[in-house]
């Protein structure tokens, strides 16, 4: 591949990696850090892109839609958990049950997703997409950048908040000794549910995102599936900064697929990743 | 003995109901439809031998029913193989399939191979959609050899041929759940750690059960093609199979060689009059919606709902 | 000088940047009850981990019966002869008390030790149902292990590991919750044990019982093998004092 092309196809896939960096950051934190196996995670990305799509119908830019729904969102996984652990976590099978339940709970969104909106791919329309910038001779899409931008302030600001606020780092206390947090004078399982809630609420600004990037349709969420999991379990389950350099490993590695391959091979480059991480080291590049 | 005698009865009299019916019964219709709910109790048996025995959730049923269908079109495409030899390829091809699998994952936490399954059936679909020999992403036409003797059609052996692999998968399955490594198991998926310290190889158990699960699946999907003399990709990786095959032995019971049967046989009527009266979409979404709340409400399945029934009762 | 059942030859893990084990050394006779004592993380149950093989790539070498089993799995181990109970107890909660037992029956004692080949069912259940007994736990045999108290669990926990026909048992607080009787209950049938030619070494807090059953201690602080000793020198030890009671 001529140099020209390669340096293209890392660029925009330092782009795109910031971006797949965002979509995952919550399943960093509710698989990471809470062990929940929540594969409805990228169904919930998706319906937080519709949320934008619907709110877009009424003339609201997506970013504002997906900061508007991040609090809906926020109590929607206060609920979700709450559910989850009364149900499931409490049984000694939580395994099996626990990850069929969540695999239902997918579906079921997008076959809701399908009923409410039809199979058709949906787009979003704001000032910054359709046009790019120029950079010498490179043509970078505005609203990659902006998810770009976007993309690492959600990161950023959820590393600082786990590291700096007392909650940020009860959560992560909680992932390494429930015990001692509970001797500390902190509730196990309400700080998980806030950190549950946190996760979700973050697929409201990532659908967002999502929907700015490319068209949605209901079916997306499995497709997210592979590259959500590929960069949460890549970075190390639980680390931000693993996430962030995980997100960039996989986007770089799909634009460099993409150019040389084409895009039929495209979707099974997180996958076949993910398969690489699990066979030589699972614990991720930060994992504990 | 005598359960296996009784059981070999009952299997004989299905097999011999089968035949008769090809020979008796009009409406085609009706061979396909039992041919599709047959075909899910195939699956769900075989997904049972690993979700339902040693806890290990697999969300690609599909990729393994739709690599089987590949494998035995190819080969008929290539060679003009014969149905056992199709047969015997595709369940090797997909056991190993769940043999790979697991020898990827398991020693790592369980959901790990969930993922993984989902990766794989990912994976398969993209390597088929691009293998032209099979027609790529349009897919591609099956003559039907001629009929054998004694039935009227090919479909008609094919229906008689599903119900022998539904009793043959039942029969494994209920033989390795009531041998020693049922027990096995049993005992790892309660608490491996036990197992292994109590001398259960749970290892080399678990991946048994893959391999044994990934193969029967592949004897599930083989004949799809020649069946429907016609096969393309989205059809065949459908998500219905995946979401079936883990619906199914849940609404039905886990524990036990009856509870897929009864979750196929119910699932997969309802399956059957919904999409005839209704639509396809609605369909999947019963199922799903059956998932979620017996995961809830009846994690023991009808099975398990019949069993405290009776306990009740006895004890009054 | 009779050769050690069991040798750990300096074995060293650690968990990240934590040591649990440094250097701990410890030989058991054949026929020895050995009482294995020490704060909450000293290392006791990480030892354990290392000598059954549910915690690999530790430094040193596990040495049993004059093989080296430091790259076995845990089951291969228990086929050899080793047997434990866990800290917490984990049953098969979904299977009844006598198919409990009966796991380790059909998976060690009947495929590897004695016969080789099916034994009738009929012949396990009634051997699963005669060491439930041993261990006062007939009643009920059938009913899923889920519905057994704490103290049922624990005596299924000392079962299962019997049934394993070890020539080394390994208890990890098997004694945990259970009351004064029970405690003299379980020691008797420990010694019962012992007496069939069973070492045994065992982990406690509760220092009636060690006193009482072990022919030498030992005791573990931060990793490190502190004292050793026979009982009552253990006891008298300032050391062994100041590290359970602190300066």
């Amino acid at each position: 591949m001529p140099l020209q092309l390669l340096i293209e196809a890392v660029i925009a896939g330092v782009l795109l990696g910031c971006f797949y960096a965002a979509v995952s950051v919550g399943l960093s934190v509710a698989f990471g850090l809470l062990d929940v196996p929540h594969i409805a995670h990228p169904a919930f990305l998706v319906l937080g892109a519709y949320g934008a799509y619907l709110l877009g119908t009424y003339g609201i830019d997506p970013l504002l839609a997906g900061a508007l729904l991040t609090p809906v969102f926020f109590l929607g996984g206060l609920g979700v958990y709450r559910f989850y652990h009364a149900v499931f976590e409490r049984r000694s099978d939580a395994g099996l049950r626990g990850l069929a339940f969540f695999f239902g709970v997918a579906f079921i969104v997008e076959v809701a997703l399908i009923v409410a909106f039809g199979v058709d791919q949906r787009m979003v329309e704001a000032a910054y997409i359709g046009k790019s910038l120029a950079i010498g001779e490179l043509r970078l899409p505005i609203r990659m950048l902006v998810a770009f931008g976007v993309a690492l302030l959600l990161t950023g600001t959820l590393a600082l908040y786990l590291s700096h606020t007392f909650t940020g780092r009860a959560i992560k206390a909680v992932a390494q000794d429930q015990t001692a947090l509970a001797l500390m004078g902190a509730d196990p399982v309400r700080v998980k549910q806030w950190a549950f809630g946190i996760a979700t609420g973050t697929c409201a600004l990532a659908g967002a995102l999502l929907i700015i990037v490319q068209p949605v349709e209901p079916g997306l969420g499995r497709l997210y599936i592979g590259r959500t999991f590929c960069v949460a379990v890549l970075a190390g389950l639980g680390s931000m900064p693993g996430t962030l350099a995980a997100g960039l490993i996989l986007g770089i590695a799909e634009s460099i697929v993409l150019t040389s391959l084409g895009a039929s091979w495209a979707p099974a480059v997180a996958f076949g990743l993910l398969l690489l991480v699990l066979a030589i080291r699972p614990a991720g590049l930060f994992g504990r | 003995m005598r359960d296996w005698l009784i059981f070999g009865i009952g299997a004989a009299a299905l097999l011999a109901g089968a035949v008769v019916v090809t020979q008796t019964i009009e409406n085609e219709y009706f061979f396909f439809a039992s041919y599709v709910v047959l075909q899910f109790v195939v699956l769900a048996t075989a997904w049972n031998i690993l979700g339902g025995y040693a806890g290990y959730v697999n969300f690609g049923s599909a990729a393994f029913f739709a690599i089987g269908a590949y494998i035995a079109v190819a080969l008929f495409k290539a060679f003009q193989a014969p149905l056992l030899a199709q047969l015997l390829a595709a369940m090797a091809v997909t056991g190993l399939m769940g043999f790979a699998v697991g020898a990827l994952t398991m020693r790592l936490r369980g959901v790990f191979f969930s993922i993984a399954t989902v990766a794989i059936a990912v994976i398969c679909e993209t390597l088929v959609v691009n293998w032209g020999f099979v027609g790529g992403a349009r897919g591609t036409a099956i003559l039907q050899p001629s009929a054998p003797p004694l039935f009227g059609s090919y479909t008609r052996m094919l229906f008689v041929a599903m119900a022998l692999f539904a009793v043959l998968s039942v029969a494994i399955a209920r033989y390795i759940e009531t041998s020693w490594i049922g027990r096995g198991l049993r005992a790892l998926r309660d608490s491996e750690e036990a197992a292994e310290s109590l001398g259960v190889p749970t290892l080399k158990l678990k991946l048994f059960a893959a391999t044994a699960s990934g193969a029967l699946m592949g004897l599930a999907g083989a004949p799809f093609a020649l069946y429907m003399s016609f096969i393309e990709p989205t059809s065949a990786f459908s998500l219905n199979y995946a979401v079936s095959a883990l619906a199914m032995p849940i609404v039905g019971g886990t524990g036990s060689w009856i509870g897929p049967v009864i979750g196929a046989l119910l699932l997969g009527s309802v399956q059957q009059i919904v999409t005839v009266t209704v639509s396809s979409e609605l369909n999947v979404l019963i199922v799903g919606l059956l998932l979620v709340a017996f995961v809830v409400a009846a994690p023991q399945g009808i099975l398990g709902l019949l069993q405290r029934l009776f306990r009740s009762r006895g004890a009054k | 000088m009779t050769a050690a059942l069991l040798d750990v030859q300096s074995v060293s893990k650690r968990f990240g940047g934590f040591a649990a084990l440094t250097e701990v050394s410890l030989a058991v006779r054949p026929g020895e009850r050995l009482g294995i004592i020490g704060p909450n993380g000293s290392g006791k149950t990480t030892l354990i981990n290392c000598i059954c093989g549910a915690l690999r790539g530790h430094r040193g070498t596990i040495v049993f019966e004059g093989h080296d089993i430091t790259g076995l799995a845990p089951y291969q181990r228990t086929r050899l002869g080793i047997a434990r109970s866990f800290q917490i107890p984990r049953p098969f909660s979904s299977m009844s008390l006598v198919d409990n037992v009966a796991v380790p029956l059909e998976y060690v004692a009947h495929r590897y030790l004695a016969h080789r080949g099916p034994v009738a069912a009929a012949d396990i259940r009634a051997e699963a149902l005669a060491i439930l007994d041993q261990m006062g736990l007939q009643g009920g045999a059938d009913a899923p292990a889920a519905t057994l108290t704490q103290v049922g669990l624990r005596k299924l926990e000392l079962a299962r590991a019997m049934a394993a026909r070890p020539r080394l048992l390994i208890l990890d607080e098997v004694m945990a919750g259970l009351s004064s009787a029970e405690v003299d209950e379980v020691l008797t049938l420990l010694f019962t044990l012992s007496g069939r030619g069973v070492t045994i070494v065992m982990i406690e807090h509760i220092m009636r019982a060690i006193m009482r059953f072990s022919e030498r201690v030992v005791c573990l602080d931060a990793g490190r093998v502190m004292a050793e000793g026979p009982p009552a020198a253990i006891a008298a030890d300032p050391m062994v004092r100041r590290i359970y009671l602190g300066a």
